[in-house]
């Protein structure tokens, strides 16, 4: 799997390098600032990106402009974007082209290395992963979810896990149940929310922005 | 017979007569020491007047002129009573006495009138010479709004100290102490546990310093200026909130900041208190300063004098020459509506010499 990575601080870009050559990627190109990530994206188009929020020249959110002009450009290039901070804002803005293959998560996830691994790996599938801190956040905003007021509090479960990105393999584990009860949850909260029948990932991901949006 | 009793009318008269002097000059005793007080008042405030105080100095002036003034003017009122009472008449008749009498009533009253509306000036002179000018009133706020920024500035340092200390740095020794122990031991069992925790102990370090960094610049701040954090700030309220937000440009980073937490702790304070179900902000540059406002349709009542919450959005605000005005009767709904002179885009900041 060929990926592209922006990050400036050297020691977390070669950490990133280490990373994920281990564990069987390619890493095509590493670059330290905006411009050059743009231009090693549209150069490469790699299966994956792995982005810096905060990158050169501005030192601002650079690095998810970037990426967002990047994926207007070349629609659905897998972009995961790190960060110190996560904000739902940023969030809104990655998924809003209701495109997938966007992660957005804190750079302590690096740490949990099979987790991280496995957050690129969905995002280049098309996936979503969401931080687990972005769902929290939205989890302290109890009622203002109306277009969510169907689910049940376990289906409302499965769907912030489903926006962190776990297959329903995982959200089996997570939560001690059969793969078959979470199929169950998934398909009921598809219908709850009006998601017709498709390919399953592309279902997801409007299931995850019905979630962040509500 | 006639002539001890003209004596003893003029003496009942004369004795009448010092009666009414005495109470003109009772009834303006009541006037006359108010300039001279709030004189002693304003100077006493002042405490160093400018000897080359042009104002002080037309006081002075004005006051040794209208002061001696006054009292010549009644005093000769009074001796003109006298000189009527002296006047001789060999046919006292009685039309006299009426005109005689209306006039000692009239310079009387006169007298009294002279003396209250000399009070009157010297109090006015007093107050427009002596009392603060609108200069002196804005170095007293400036002088005040300054010490509660410095105050503010230094609590914060506090904050951020105490929470680094207790937070990420106690994180850290702990995790260096797990980490020397794995180095040591032999039990691969305990090893792992060691790491293990090591592990965690980063994982909250890194929370404590996200915390903490939020709490003195919101990254999404400096990202997006203050339409963007509003922005987010909003998506993390429970209640749904109205965006409404017309900003031509940034203003200075400090102003930015200041608004910013202005405008979060409002929308704090209407997920806290209000029991809302729905929230606006509205923000709007009208030339020279920035409006914001926040609503909402909850049950009002809010108090600034009531909660730490509304003063720190004062507090705050005053260190920018900004104000806080809040609308919230009971049964709401309640608007925070705060104001901040500012220019946009530029690092200048114009001070507005209108009242803070």
């Amino acid at each position: 799997m060929r990926v592209v990575i922006a990050e400036d601080l050297a020691l977390l870009r070669d950490g990133l390098i280490r990373l994920l050559s281990t564990h069987g990627f390619e890493v095509v190109e590493a670059v330290d600032n905006g411009p050059m990530l743009l231009a090693a994206l549209l150069k490469h188009r790699p299966d994956v990106a792995v982005v810096d929020v905060r990158l050169p020249p501005t030192q601002t959110d650079e690095g998810l402009r970037i990426a967002l002009e990047a994926r207007r450009r070349v629609p659905g290039l897998p972009v995961l974007i790190l960060s110190q901070y996560v904000e739902q804002l940023y969030a809104h803005e990655l998924l809003s082209d209701r495109s997938g293959g966007v992660g957005y998560l804190l750079k302590d996830r690096v740490g949990d290395v099979e987790q991280f691994v496995d957050s690129v790996r969905t995002v280049a599938a098309g996936g979503t992963a969401m931080d687990a801190e972005v769902i929290a956040q939205l989890l302290t905003r109890r009622g203002r979810d109306e277009p969510l007021a169907a689910l049940t509090p376990r289906e409302r479960e499965v769907l912030g896990l489903m926006a962190e990105g776990l297959s329903n393999h995982a959200i089996a584990a997570r939560l001690v149940v059969t793969e078959k009860a979470i199929g169950k949850h998934t398909s009921s909260i598809f219908a709850k929310l009006g998601l017709p029948p498709s390919d399953d990932q592309n279902r997801r991901v409007l299931a995850v922005l019905a979630y962040l949006e509500s | 017979m006639k002539r001890i009793g003209r004596g003893w009318a003029v003496r009942a008269a004369r004795d009448v007569l010092t009666g009414v002097a005495a109470l003109a000059l009772l009834l303006a005793l009541p006037f006359a020491p108010r300039p001279i007080l709030r004189a002693a008042r304003t100077l006493g405030r002042v405490r160093q007047p400018d000897p080359g105080d042009l104002r002080v100095i037309a006081w002075l002036a004005a006051h040794g002129v209208l002061g001696p003034g006054t009292l010549l003017v009644i005093g000769s009122m009074l001796s003109m009573i006298g000189v009527i009472w002296r006047v001789y008449t060999p046919y006292p008749s009685k039309n006299l006495t009426v005109a005689f009498t209306l006039s000692i009533l009239a310079i009387t009253l006169l007298s009294v009138l002279t003396a209250y509306t000399s009070v009157r000036v010297q109090d006015y002179l007093a107050l427009v010479l002596l009392g603060e000018t609108p200069e002196a009133r804005r170095i007293r706020e400036l002088t005040a709004s300054r010490a509660a920024a410095v105050d503010a500035q230094a609590a914060e340092l506090r904050r951020i100290e105490r929470d680094l200390h207790d937070g990420a740095q106690a994180r850290l020794i702990a995790m260096r102490m797990n980490l020397g122990l794995a180095r040591k031991s032999t039990d691969p069992a305990q090893t792992r546990e060691l790491v293990e925790e090591a592990w965690h102990s980063a994982a909250q370090a890194l929370d404590d310093l996200r915390g903490l960094v939020r709490g003195i610049h919101p990254p999404v701040l400096a990202d997006r200026g203050l339409t963007g954090a509003i922005q987010a700030a909003a998506m993390l309220c429970p209640v749904p909130v109205e965006l409404d937000i017309d900003l031509p440009g940034r203003p200075e980073a400090p102003v930015e900041s200041a608004l910013y937490f202005a405008a979060a702790e409002a929308l704090s304070n209407v997920a806290a208190h209000s029991q809302a179900t729905r929230a606006w902000v509205r923000l709007r540059y009208p030339g020279d300063r920035i409006r914001l406002t926040v609503g909402d349709d909850g049950r009002g009542g809010a108090d600034s004098s009531a909660g730490t919450g509304l003063l720190g959005i004062e507090r705050r605000l005053s260190a920018f020459d900004g104000t806080l005005t809040v609308t919230s009767p009971l049964g709401g709904p309640t608007e925070l509506t705060m104001e901040l002179p500012c220019a946009l885009s530029s690092r200048k900041i114009s001070h507005s010499s209108e009242t803070a």
